[in-house]
């Protein structure tokens, strides 16, 4: 039975309260709510903090288990677990971005990345944990080398967006980059074979069937060879990209506009994930969240 | 901050006569009413002062009634507002008292966008890139993300509280 004959229904099971400005982003950490692991997620805020949010074994009610502060000094914009789940990044707009180990019952910030000259937006990590990618309104994306002892390494800093860089994202299982911005693209990053250079393989523009305004979000499929985009422009597109190709080591392959949604939400759509069973979520500024699974013929 | 006026002589028009409000008798003291135009223009007009001059923003005709559209039951409110001067960066400072105003006296539900025009006048010519430039702010004034990143800069908001602090005639 495909998904489309499924009926799917949104059912809200618990607020979380404690957090004192807006919540900008949350994270599942990987490898709980599942297999008997109680499920961890971290939600982080214009006040500052993070916390982290854990359901109990005994009433499935989620209860805060830490509050991360006195390091960001504004809005804590994005955060990522790293595949582990060992590792929590967090990237703010005081421009560093913090990582954060688990000692004990606390969290500790570990290290602090510097280099963006304005806030950070976003912060990702690839695949096998080995890099992690943040982006800002600097325009830049930065990759970041993972090392012993809870170090980090600037590995580049890729140029190349003309406007504020909204969200950065990797593959789910090629050390591809993805990026969208202010600038209206969406541009797909990769390392020259020889060189280990990063550069800019691909821009998605309005003339490639791409947004006409700002692109807050992306996001990859589990299988990655489809990911989903969404704007401003009230639209959302899918994305294709023939992934035997690329993993054959035959070259980089484009990513070809598949369709289009729009008429769902009638404001800025900020927000788009695609789910391990392949629904994909929207949220728009028009208070609605929207469900979308793929056609007969899609 | 720019050390000459950028507009040194604006055109002051009269401040408009404020409509009586009466109440039908049989109506419901408590009721909550609905947010109309006149409120909405209400909020606007009354304290904020254009960042270079002590008049209001209405008595320099940057906001006008017919420029506020409102709609209470879905608590949406768009106001568009032309600055007497050309130069983008008062248009930003504007365009963000203008929200923050907004923000700060309406219920937490509305959505607010705040659009910047430039008057198209027959015989004055339009200098090249305006529109390009009004289309800059407008993005800038509506993305929610660059505006919550501006108004943590605390020498902005000193800015905009000048602007919105009342002034007592």
């Amino acid at each position: 039975m495909s998904l489309i004959d499924e009926s799917f229904e949104l059912r809200e099971i618990q607020r979380l309260e404690g957090h004192t400005d807006r919540v900008w982003s949350l994270a599942w950490k990987p490898a709980t709510g599942i297999g008997g692991v109680p499920a961890v997620l971290a939600s982080c805020s214009g006040d500052k903090t993070v916390r982290i949010w854990e359901q109990s074994r005994l009433t499935g009610s989620f209860e805060c288990k830490a509050v991360l502060e006195e390091t960001h000094t504004r809005t804590v914009r994005s955060c990522a677990w790293s595949p582990s789940g060992k590792l929590l990044a967090t990237g703010s707009f005081d421009a560093t971005t913090a990582i954060w180990d688990k000692v004990g019952d606390d969290y500790e910030c570990v290290s602090t990345l510097e280099g963006h000259e304005n806030e950070v937006k976003s912060v990702s990590w690839n695949a096998s944990g080995s890099l992690l990618a943040t982006c800002g309104r600097d325009k830049s994306v930065w990759i970041w080398e993972v090392l012993p002892g809870n170090e980090f390494e600037c590995v580049s800093v890729l140029q190349g967006h003309t406007q504020d860089v909204k969200m950065v994202q990797w593959h789910p299982s090629m050390d591809i980059l993805c990026s969208c911005s202010y600038d209206n693209t969406i541009k797909v990053w990769a390392e020259d074979g020889d060189s280990d250079d990063w550069h800019c393989v691909q821009t998605i523009n309005e003339s490639s069937d791409g947004h006409s305004s700002t692109v807050w979000a992306l996001s990859f499929n589990s299988s990655g060879d489809k990911m989903v985009t969404c704007s401003d422009d009230l639209t959302i597109k899918i994305w294709g990209a023939d992934i035997m190709k690329m993993q054959s080591g035959d070259g980089i392959a484009p990513w070809k506009h598949i369709c289009t949604l729009s008429g769902y939400h009638d404001r800025t759509i900020f927000s788009a994930h695609w789910s391990r069973e392949g629904i994909i979520a929207s949220g728009a500024a028009d208070d609605a969240i929207r469900l979308f699974v793929p056609g007969e013929n899609d | 901050m720019v050390s000459e006026l950028i507009n040194a002589n604006p055109t002051v028009y009269e401040k408009k006569e404020r409509r009586a409000r009466n109440p039908p008798d049989d109506v419901d003291e408590y009721a909550v009413e609905p947010i109309d135009q006149q409120e909405i223009f209400d909020i606007l007009s009354a304290d904020i002062k254009d960042p270079e001059h002590p008049y209001s923003l209405e008595e320099l005709k940057v906001i006008t009634e017919d420029a506020i559209e409102v709609d209470d039951k879905s608590s949406y409110v768009r106001i568009t507002f032309t600055p007497t001067v050309e130069h983008c960066s008062m248009a930003t400072v504007i365009g963000l008292c203008l929200r923050v105003k907004l923000m700060r006296s309406l219920p937490s539900r509305y959505k607010v966008c705040v659009c910047y025009y430039l008057v198209n006048q027959v015989d004055i010519r339009v200098a090249p890139g305006t529109h390009a430039t009004e289309a800059a702010v407008n993005k800038q004034l509506n993305d929610k993300e660059r505006v919550a990143a501006a108004l943590e800069n605390p020498n902005l908001v000193d800015m905009l509280d000048e602007c919105l602090a009342p002034s007592y005639e």
